[in-house]
């Protein structure tokens, strides 16, 4: 109980950094307008295009192939937590779940997500 | 026998003390009231505290590495620096992009303040000096800190800078990948000790520290954690997400003035709490050097409050982070993905398996020498 509300606590102190940081930043920071510098920086040259447009599909591969991996580590922290209790039966049981993973992985690699172009 | 003992230095004295005077005069949700806004001062104050001296340690230990002086004009050895430094971007203005989503960009520096202080929070930095003690300690650290690469993907997209939007898009699958080996790691640590709780794991750790304990396992899990902690934070050779050369500053190019300070001060803290839960998991966190059966020495040991121990131990984790940020070219992106995907990941799954057969052959340490 102490110990979730101590997490808002916490999590209280780091919006609060970033609203004071900000508030004092702006009593204090000038301002000004000028055109060119709402742009954004491109080396100098004039801005050309958005850059909210269609974006190379490898990232999203390892995207996926980290949700699997993931969801496993979900799986296997509380396991982690009991295995001395459970002994051998403990271990076998997620031998099993790990190799089906690894052969995902195994899967994708043959599959050539693993490979930068 | 030891675990009671009484020492003058620690803070933990001045909090229970405290909290039994708070709690004879008024009541309970006063108390509880005033605990908390102090333990919110004093997080802010440690988090500013520390970016600071870590900055400071930075520049000049990078400077001894590259033969030069470092800061050395403001005030003696330049150890004003990077309080100059905070003033100066405090006054700098925050420039507002005419094309950007007003709304995220605002947003994105609080995902990254907000993920490092809710991991910060979780740090035990001496006996009876941490906020959050959740008994899936382990967990929530790899949870929370995870949040962080929301507001790294935000601000890159948010900008409408080319630079950003790639920038994130590197970070992004940079920390997805090392964020897995990470965790792995830490969980190799969990099947030694049998607990996610940070104050049960440094318990356990009073003779026999995680690293020793589970030997080959142990040693193997720890330079992973490392090198993708290491990697996480965007720093050394795993800097493409911010590489000055290519991107000019990566995903937060159109960030300016304090808004950029977050940034910076996020990457900062990063790298401190990587060492600290690296010292805490695997180094025996707060609890000084002792043998078992050793009384004389043990005292002398414990003399040290447990605070110096923790930030020496860190100290010695974040000066090997920076020989390595020092030492090393930048790797390419394929290069960085494959370190993760083809070797960590891999020597991860079957160091897990390594490891539940040492615990339950009774090959540990402490199992073998009958340590407690």
């Amino acid at each position: 109980m102490t110990n979730l509300s101590l997490f808002f606590v916490v999590f209280l102190a780091g919006i609060i950094l970033v609203i004071a940081g900000l508030g004092i930043a702006l009593l204090l920071a000038p301002r000004s307008f000028n055109l060119q510098k709402g742009e954004p920086y491109e080396c100098g040259i004039p801005t050309h295009g958005t850059s909210w447009l269609q974006f190379k599909s490898g990232y999203y591969l390892y995207a996926i192939l980290y949700l699997m991996f993931d969801v496993e580590a979900i799986f296997l922290f509380p396991w982690a937590t009991v295995v001395r209790d459970l002994g051998y039966q403990g271990l076998y049981s997620i031998l099993f779940f790990v190799v089906i993973l690894g052969l995902g992985l195994a899967y994708a690699w043959r599959k050539n997500v693993l490979k930068w172009n | 026998m030891l675990l009671n003992y009484s020492h003058p230095l620690e803070i933990s004295n001045l909090t229970t003390w405290l909290d039994t005077t708070l709690r004879s005069s008024m009541p309970e949700f006063w108390v509880l009231f005033i605990e908390f806004a102090l333990v919110i001062v004093a997080l802010l104050t440690a988090y500013a505290v520390i970016a600071l001296i870590l900055i400071y340690a930075e520049r000049k230990i990078t400077a001894f590495f590259q033969a030069r002086y470092g800061p050395n004009r403001v005030g003696k050895w330049g150890l004003l620096q990077s309080l100059a430094d905070m003033i100066k971007i405090l006054l700098k203005e925050i420039v507002k992009i005419t094309r950007s989503d007003r709304f995220l960009f605002f947003a994105a520096p609080f995902f990254m303040i907000v993920a490092s202080m809710a991991t910060f929070g979780a740090i035990p930095f001496g006996k009876g000096l941490l906020a959050v003690d959740f008994n899936i300690g382990v967990l929530y650290v790899t949870a929370v800190s995870s949040v962080g690469i929301i507001g790294v993907l935000l601000a890159g997209w948010s900008s409408n800078n080319k630079y950003s939007m790639i920038g994130a898009m590197r970070s992004g699958a940079q920390f997805v990948s090392y964020e897995l080996s990470a965790g792995f790691a830490l969980m190799t640590i969990v099947v030694l000790a049998g607990t996610m709780q940070f104050s049960e794991l440094i318990e356990g750790q009073r003779y026999c520290w995680n690293i020793f304990n589970g030997h080959i396992s142990s040693i193997i899990a720890f330079v992973i954690y490392l090198i993708s902690g290491h990697a996480e934070t965007n720093r050394g050779p795993f800097d493409l997400p911010e590489a000055e050369s290519e991107l000019t500053a990566g995903y937060h190019t159109e960030y300016s003035g304090l808004q950029f300070g977050f940034y910076y001060l996020a990457e900062y803290l990063n790298m401190f709490i990587i060492a600290s839960i690296a010292t805490t998991v695997f180094l025996g966190g707060f609890l000084p050097i002792q043998v078992q059966g050793w009384d004389a020495f043990n005292g002398i040991m414990d003399f040290i409050p447990s605070y110096v121990w923790f930030f020496a131990k860190t100290a010695v984790l974040i000066f090997l982070s920076l020989w390595v940020r020092w030492s090393f070219p930048r790797l390419r992106i394929d290069q960085l993905l494959n370190l993760e995907w083809k070797y960590l990941l891999p020597i991860n799954l079957v160091n897990i398996v390594v490891m539940v057969i040492l615990v339950l052959t009774g090959l540990t340490l402490k199992d073998l020498f009958g340590i407690i």
